[in-house]
């Protein structure tokens, strides 16, 4: 142990919760996207907040960079090491530490899994909204980080919609406690704040998080359209008609091929999108609603429109959804992703460009979206192997990110800025905006040792590689949306 | 108190700002105590009307002092609402102190606070730049959350000048439902068991008299009897008129039923302090409270401003917290932590101390 802060960091660790071998730290290396990777100095394993906090501690006093890292599924490089610095994993901090069914709320510790908190829920008839697709292995603690959303965000809101509290060890060593059980506040949203910090400001350490009643009863519709076009318009028809559906997701041509190549979804014949529309509620309401969104899709002329008949029917057509991310994986050897968002109302148009810009860089890109609220989720399709492929994906992204901003959207709905996307910042905040925040950053942390590299424009920008799909998403676990 | 400056447009309110070394914006006055400090006021209503409304997008931008009256009108032509059912609305409050006040009314029960919609902000920070945060569509997570933070924030950390908020589709209908119970164990019961129900309540309040509980539905009309019904079932009460229904929640809405001229408060509670929180208030001769949102939020009318320090002393034995919104009492109750984040974030909106603190 040569390195001076490694026998500081030992003084509170036990060894086998400090990793520094080479082959134990590679497992670090990246995060969701592959095409960024960076060794650590060592990766520290707290058990408990109390070695969150002493860890947090010793980075301030030695000026060590240190990046939070929940499962290591962003998708923008939010957990990408620092060279130096130390990775602190929080899943260890895996503990519910209180459900309480009468208050609807859960308290949680960061390394919780998503899905963990709905399941133990369930039994209470709760449930918890935000449903990322990596929901069945991203933590709670990235969630907050990157405020994460999903399917049901148009009605449900993101993350930062169901933090009540926060308790958190900020970059500086100050403890916080932020709100609790209620869902008001008195004085500033300090819980809004921290929320969607992306592991600039500190460490979360216990999240209050609200749970909402299951809802009763659903209908899931699945529409096919000749074009995208009608199938944006459907969407429309249905925003137009007061209706507030769970979800409204379109998947064009290629995206319904991978999904049929891997879960063997079927869907009506020679279409060029389906769009699917939940909706929820007391079965007396969604009996009411069904009956006008079941006007509103046979007036949009679909191909062929079906109902879920039952729950089984229902459970095919989100399988089929959600497995259309990673199924692209069997098209192509590789994909980006990007997650931008347009007014709803320029979809048709933002699609048809992209569609055009795919050909122009000769790189095949499906679209797999929240047309609810204009989240895109353009899928690059590219061979790693290829000299330059890599770059002329980064590239064709980048330009689908500009467009997004350009059409009144922004660079990202729920994937976070990270490391990827923080040369684009600038398209969408201007310089003085984005010397506010940096300097709120510095406010949080005036070292710059929390996760620094990551959201805003800089010099260190590592050379990208290319390494593939995420091994969890290959093995058929998670999902991109 | 020194004189009111009113800018009328953005331009003025940003050269205002950089003129006046220390300053706090006013809208239409209707929460008074969170604006008492003696500075330049810098008044907000004459910067007023909707920017861009897209009915497509389910989002608007107004200017900060923009009645929400007028914005509520504008949405109701097109089917649209604020979910999270403003306050004070006939009082004339605007867009702006509502969202620094961080106010919102019983409807919150359903999709949440000020807080859960609100998309963007435009404002002037202490050394007279103006910024924006967030984003204007209905979903973004590009850069630090301002937006919600400037929810409750009273204005000391900069002026906002326009606001962007997401907006819903207007439920078909409402039926207004009162149900009665004889304690407040039983009250706290009926709230948390129609809280965690299948039926979707748009609201559940407890009203200021101490036993009434209202229950509001809201969705296509055809489904909303048959709910009521199987509501009523369960706990003995009725269904409101729509002419009862509205005089009660304008009634909630506008705080006709708090003392005029005294203390009114805003505690944050969670549904488990009910019963204590109620009890704390009976306790406290003539005065009153509104519990909210399922037992999530309490408007506390006290019936003598001295009543404060033993309300103050009770909020801290439970660990809560409150802030006046108007009449003569300190700003905050309860329990309070000072923390070094909270100033280093101050100075870095606002370095120079140009609006007060939260402190003042
Ligand atoms: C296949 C796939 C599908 C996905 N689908 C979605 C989707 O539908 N919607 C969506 O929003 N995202 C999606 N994502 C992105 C990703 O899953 C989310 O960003 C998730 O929240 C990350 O959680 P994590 O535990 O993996 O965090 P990590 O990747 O480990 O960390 C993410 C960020 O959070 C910080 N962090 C982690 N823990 C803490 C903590 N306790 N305190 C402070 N900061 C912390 C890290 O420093 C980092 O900046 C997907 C990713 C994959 C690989």
């Amino acid at each position: 142990m040569a390195h001076p802060a490694l026998q500081r960091l030992a003084e509170l660790l036990p060894p086998e919760r400090l990793l520094v071998q080479p082959q134990q730290l590679a497992a670090y290396e990246s995060d969701g996207l592959t095409a960024f990777r960076q060794r650590p100095l060592a990766v520290a394993i707290p058990e408990t907040s109390d070695e969150v906090i002493a860890l947090v501690r010793l980075c301030h006093e030695l000026e060590l960079p240190f990046v939070a890292r929940g499962s290591g599924t962003s998708l923008s490089g939010g957990s990408l090491p620092v060279a130096g610095g130390v990775v602190i994993t929080l899943n260890r901090l895996n503990h519910i530490l209180k459900l309480d069914p009468a208050q609807r709320i859960a308290v949680v510790e960061p390394g919780v899994i998503n899905t963990q908190v709905t399941l133990s829920a369930a039994p209470h008839g709760l449930h918890y909204a935000p449903d990322p697709s990596s929901q069945s292995i991203c933590t709670i603690g990235g969630n907050v980080a990157f405020n994460s959303g999903g399917a049901h965000c148009l009605k449900y809101g993101m993350t930062s919609n169901h933090v009540l509290g926060l308790k958190a060890v900020l970059a500086t060593g100050e403890v916080v406690d932020w709100g609790g059980a209620s869902r008001e506040n008195v004085g500033p949203d300090w819980c809004g704040l921290f929320t969607g910090n992306e592991g600039l400001f500190g460490i979360a350490l216990e999240i209050t998080l609200q749970l909402l009643p299951r809802a009763e009863c659903f209908h899931t519709v699945l529409a096919g359209y000749r074009t995208l076009e009608q199938a944006g318009d459907a969407v429309a028809a249905v925003i137009a008609s007061g209706l507030l559906p769970g979800a409204m997701e379109i998947m064009d041509a290629l995206a319904l091929e991978a999904a049929v190549a891997a879960v063997h979804a079927e869907y009506p014949p020679d279409c060029e999108a389906v769009l699917i529309v939940e909706l929820e509620g007391p079965r007396e309401v969604v009996s009411a609603d069904r009956v006008r969104l079941d006007e509103i899709i046979a007036a949009s002329s679909p191909v062929e429109a079906r109902p879920a008949r039952d729950a089984e029917e229902r459970l095919a057509i989100w399988k089929g959804r959600r497995s259309a991310f990673s199924a692209v994986g069997r098209l192509s050897p590789d994909f980006i992703v990007q997650d931008g968002v347009v007014p709803r109302r320029r979809l048709g148009e933002a699609l048809r460009r992209i569609g055009e810009m795919s050909r122009e860089s000769g790189l095949r890109c499906a679209n797999v979206f929240h047309a609810g609220d204009g989240n895109l989720h353009p899928l690059i399709l590219f061979d790693g192997r290829q000299p330059g492929a890599l770059e002329r994906a980064e590239a064709l992204a980048g330009k689908i990110l500009k467009m997004c901003v350009a059409m009144g959207g922004s660079l990202t709905g729920e994937h976070g800025i990270g490391m990827e996307k923080r040369d684009y910042l600038p398209d969408m905040f201007s310089a003085e905006e984005i010397d506010c925040m940096k300097r709120l950053r510095a406010a949080f942390d005036p070292l710059g040792i929390a996760n620094p590299g990551k959201m805003f424009p800089g010099p260190e920008a590592p050379a990208l590689t290319h390494h593939g799909l995420h091994p969890l998403e290959k093995a058929g676990v998670i999902f991109r949306e | 108190m020194s004189a009111a400056l009113t800018p009328a447009s953005i331009a003025e309110l940003v050269e205002a700002v950089r003129s006046t070394p220390q300053l706090i914006a006013v809208g239409a006055g209707t929460k008074p105590r969170l604006s008492a400090v003696n500075v330049t006021k810098l008044s907000t209503t004459a910067l007023r009307g909707l920017v861009e409304y897209e009915p497509s997008e389910f989002t608007f931008t107004a200017l900060t002092g923009t009645p929400l009256r007028e914005i509520i009108a504008a949405l109701a032509e097109r089917g649209q609402y604020l979910p999270f059912d403003p306050m004070l609305v006939d009082a004339g409050a605007t867009l702006g102190g509502t969202v620094v006040a961080g106010l919102s009314g019983p409807g919150r029960f359903r999709f949440g606070g000020v807080r859960d919609f609100i998309l963007a902000v435009q404002f002037v920070d202490g050394a007279g730049r103006l910024l924006r945060m967030g984003g204007k569509v209905v979903k973004n997570a590009a850069g630090f959350d301002l937006p919600k933070f400037f929810v409750g924030s009273l204005g000391r950390f900069g002026v906002l000048t326009e606001i962007t908020f997401k907006v819903f589709p207007r439920p078909a209908s409402r039926l207004t439902l009162k149900v009665e119970a004889n304690t407040i164990e039983a009250t706290a019961r009926i709230l948390t068991e129609a809280a965690n129900s299948r039926w979707e309540l748009d609201a559940l309040d407890l009203l200021p008299d101490g036993s009434s509980i209202c229950l509001r539905l809201a969705g296509p009309s055809a489904a909303l009897e048959s709910l009521a019904d199987e509501i009523l079932a369960r706990w003995p009460g009725r269904k409101l008129t729509e002419a009862e229904a509205d005089v009660l929640w304008a009634e909630l809405r506008e705080f006709q039923w708090a003392h005029t001229g005294l203390p009114l408060l805003k505690v944050a509670l969670a549904p488990g302090d009910v019963v204590a929180f109620h009890q704390t208030i009976a306790a406290l001769d003539g005065a009153r409270a509104h519990i909210s949102a399922g037992g999530n939020v309490a408007f506390v009318s006290l019936a003598a401003a001295d009543q404060f320090a033993a309300l103050d002393e009770k909020l801290r034995a439970l660990q809560l917290s409150g802030v006046t919104l108007r009449g003569d009492a300190p700003l905050w109750s309860g329990t309070r932590t000072a923390s070094k984040i909270s100033h280093a974030v101050k100075a870095a909106l606002d370095s120079e101390n140009r609006f007060p603190s939260l402190d003042d």
